[in-house]
């Protein structure tokens, strides 16, 4: 029986079925849940990593090892990831190699919006693509099949609406692969100048190969139909194209690198005009260009964000194509006069303890330099109480850089702010360099004891492993100190005077330190002790709106204002900071 | 039924997803082809939500495009207002009649607008209903998505029992029953 199953779930049925051991990640939207759902697969052993760069080293490792095995990560993990990704394209693989990068077009849940295709060509590795569930569960184990087929690391793009749409799937069965021999090969797996200059020559044999096999691989397919136009797509801009135009001949691609130059060229000669549709950048277009064959794509379909099918479909009215095998149905949508939509962005939740930092560091209005993560949602009002977000770890480096560009003057106004899973990622190294290099910065690590913004996975300091086992835990408070801070203190964030005094003395010392702020995320199901909701007295409220400036989502002033209990947390920093005591807690209420 | 285009949309946190999940379940059962897209992450935050599903013969992109739409389901009425220009000609709205105001409108930098059931009922066939009055009434002010997923239920052609089927498989063993109740309490009130 079909199931019905995320994108991101078929890949880990896939890596399941295809034998996988050993998988490592770093979670990021939108490739969590592939790694979140092969751990409740049995006869995998599953990890979060504390960064890419880690988790790609621990499946190669294993790769060498002789096992099948996984490393999953967002687009901008490929970054962090990349150093490793470059030599295993060197090295080559023992057990088969996939790496599942996500990209995320209109930047749902990221940073920027860059397109991993370039990485695979870069590195010099074959990248699939899926378009849909099922596409994603066969491909996967298509992408270990060509990994040990041609001695390479396989890349599986997806993109945000394919790791997070549902759509059917059949499961097959787990297929034993076992482990392969282990035998030390010095000039295969150490890449010293000498023994990568030789595996650099197989590496340009190796991709002529996957070249060749581009131009066979069941993976591409041609679908004739009308022939006044083809069009060439693949992943989630294949659906669009398909639904924009059910009459056009296609050229769908699952393996967008190599891309097979003869097909391609045979069939811009068997249409009349030949459209390339592709997310982001003019990848395949760029390619075919370069075959001097004439082809159209982003001069009319947008180049930024996601696409759909309407912007496909008026992209090629526009280009003249004829009607009848588009599919026009945006212009027979309803017509709504509405003057101006409030914009409804995420917001920190009732009872988040980064608020009752960004309510202090706003107070003091000090420059914040900050990173990645719920807490980054501080930035934006009312307690905009950020100065900058970059990538993750940047906070504190960013913080050092300020300081040696404007002195100490400066330096007292600053603080870096880090999340807890942030600040083990990647955090520590500028944290080092800030203790190395005779620096003063005042850095809060914002220690709600989860990975957050990803939707609670557990990482080094929480004390719990990826299958909520207990497991060794970082201690963030030591781990400062050992590196040579000699100011770390932990704090309270709901308690907001110590707090404040708190960042008070460590903006003014003239050494390194560290302030962890220490209060579970509100969410987290372990740490929940729910207190009573509060209640606004409306006979003393005088509206001065000091309560509305926290940013909580349960606070309202439609006429008077008002806490909604459904909503509220109970964490009483609307009633600290409220000048007439006009709230208190529900239980405690006359 | 021909190739159907449902928005659920809503606010971040509000349970979108499960009632999606139910629907897709529904009409996978019916033997279509369906996908159903997702928002995880970021605007789970309280963001504004919208969760696409589409079931028929073979649905390639997992979006309803706009004017693909033949129903919006809105967990609150901002969200129908934003999300309503996607709805085909002869479509329909059902919306709860709950506010939540965005954050933006609580700090006075925007307004919620005034007449949405004006400016909805003018634009297509609308349903405001207060699903939050009823989910309470039934027991669990959180079982709102039953409630809407109810009078959704009731004009789309699957059979009641198999909507209860799919509910009773998807939702926590201990909450079957108020999700059930509230499901029918929704079914029942556009008949009325
Ligand atoms: C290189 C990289 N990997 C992953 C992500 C996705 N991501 C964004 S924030 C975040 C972690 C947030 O956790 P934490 O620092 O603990 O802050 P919280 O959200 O809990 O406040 C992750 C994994 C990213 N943006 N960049």
């Amino acid at each position: 029986m079909k199931k019905l199953l995320l994108g991101n779930e078929a890949v880990a049925l896939g890596a399941y079925e295809a034998g996988v051991k050993v998988a490592s990640a770093y979670p990021g939207t939108p490739s969590t849940e592939i790694t979140e759902s092969i751990s409740k697969y049995d006869g995998i052993y599953t990890e979060w990593a504390p960064n890419e760069k880690v988790a790609l080293e621990v499946a190669l490792g294993a790769s060498i090892a002789g096992a099948r095995a996984m490393a999953c990560m967002k687009h901008v993990g490929l970054n962090v990831a990349a150093d490793p990704l470059f030599t295993s394209s060197y090295t080559g693989i023992n057990g088969g190699l996939v790496i599942v990068v996500a990209d995320d077009p209109g930047m749902h849940s990221s940073q920027n919006e860059q397109d991993s295709r370039f990485y695979g060509r870069a590195a010099h590795i074959p990248v699939l693509e899926p378009s849909d569930s099922q596409e994603a569960k066969d491909f996967t184990k298509l992408a270990f099949e060509i990994s040990e087929a041609f001695d390479t690391p396989v890349m599986l793009r997806m993109t945000t609406r394919v790791s997070h749409s549902r759509s059917l799937v059949e499961p097959g069965e787990r297929m034993d692969c076992g482990l392969k021999s282990y035998e030390k090969d010095a000039d295969k797996y150490v890449m010293m100048p000498a023994m990568a200059r030789a595996r650099r020559a197989i590496l340009v044999e190796r991709e002529k190969k996957l070249q060749e096999y581009s131009e066979n691989a069941d993976l591409n397919k041609i679908e004739y139909n009308d022939r006044s136009i083809g069009i060439i797509a693949a992943g989630g801009a294949y659906n669009y194209a398909k639904e924009a135009a059910p009459g056009a001949s296609f050229f769908k691609l699952g393996l967008v690198w190599p891309l097979p130059q003869e097909l391609i060229k045979n069939f811009a000669v068997s249409v009349e005009r030949l459209f390339v549709v592709e997310e982001l950048e003019t990848f395949i277009e760029d390619y075919i260009k370069t075959l001097g064959v004439e082809v159209f794509g982003k001069e009319y379909f947008p180049k930024i964000g996601e696409l759909s099918y309407e912007m496909v479909a008026r992209g090629l009215k526009a280009a003249g194509v004829k009607h009848e095998i588009l599919n026009l149905a945006f212009e027979n949508s309803i017509e709504v006069k509405a003057s101006s939509i409030p914009s409804r962005p995420p917001a920190l939740c009732p009872g988040c303890p980064h608020r009752g930092v960004y309510h202090v560091l706003k107070k003091l209005n000090l420059t914040v330099t900050g990173d990645i993560g719920c807490y980054t949602l501080g930035a934006l009002p009312p307690l905009s109480s950020m100065d900058t977000c970059i990538c993750m770890g940047a906070s504190i480096g960013n913080a050092h850089g300020m300081e040696k560009a404007r002195g100490e003057d400066a330096s007292v106004k600053t603080v870096a702010v880090i999340g807890d899973s942030t600040f083990i990622h990647s955090g520590i190294t500028g944290l080092i360099d800030v203790v190395y290099n005779n620096g003063a910065a005042t850095v809060i690590i914002l220690d709600n004891s989860t990975t957050g913004m990803t939707g609670h996975q557990e990482h080094p300091a929480t004390g719990f492993n990826i299958k909520g086992e207990p497991a060794n835990r970082i201690n963030l408070e030591k781990l400062c100190e050992v590196v040579g801070v000699r100011r770390v203190r932990v704090e309270d964030p709901f308690d907001l005077e110590k707090f404040e005094r708190a960042v008070r003395e460590e903006i003014s010392s003239r050494e390194p330190s560290v302030i962890i702020a220490r209060r579970p995320c509100a969410l987290l199901k372990r740490n929940r002790s729910k207190n009573p909701p509060y209640y606004v007295n409306t006979d003393t409220c005088i509206a001065c709106g000091t309560c509305l400036e926290m940013g909580c989502p349960a606070i309202t002033n439609t006429d008077v204002v008002s806490i909604d209990e459904s909503m509220c947390a109970g964490c009483g920093l609307c009633a600290a900071v409220c000048p007439t005591e006009s709230i208190a807690r529900g239980d405690m209420h006359g | 039924m021909a190739d159907t285009g449902i928005l659920i949309v809503g606010v971040g946190g509000q349970g979108t997803l499960l009632s999606s999940r139910i629907l897709g379940e529904v009409a996978l059962y019916s033997g279509f082809d369906v996908k159903v897209s997702e928002v995880h992450g970021m605007a789970q935050r309280g963001g504004s939500v919208v969760t696409h599903v589409r079931f028929g013969k073979r649905v390639y992109s997992p979006l309803v495009g706009i004017g693909q739409a033949d129903f919006i389901l809105a967990f609150e009425k901002l969200e129908a207002l934003r999300w309503a220009g996607y709805l085909k000609k002869g479509g329909m709205i059902i919306a709860n009649a709950r506010q939540i105001p965005p954050i933006p409108v609580t700090l006075g930098l925007q307004k919620y607008p005034e007449d949405i059931d004006g400016i909805l009922s003018g634009a297509a066939t609308t349903h405001m209903v207060d699903a939050s009055k009823i989910a309470s009434d039934c027991g669990s002010p959180r079982s709102v998505n039953m409630v809407l997923l109810g009078v959704l239920a009731s004009r789309l052609d699957f059979e009641k029992e198999l909507w209860l089927k799919v509910i009773r498989e998807t939702v926590p063993q201990n909450t079957v029953e108020i999700n059930t109740e509230a499901f029918s309490r929704g079914y029942e009130f556009l008949q009325g």
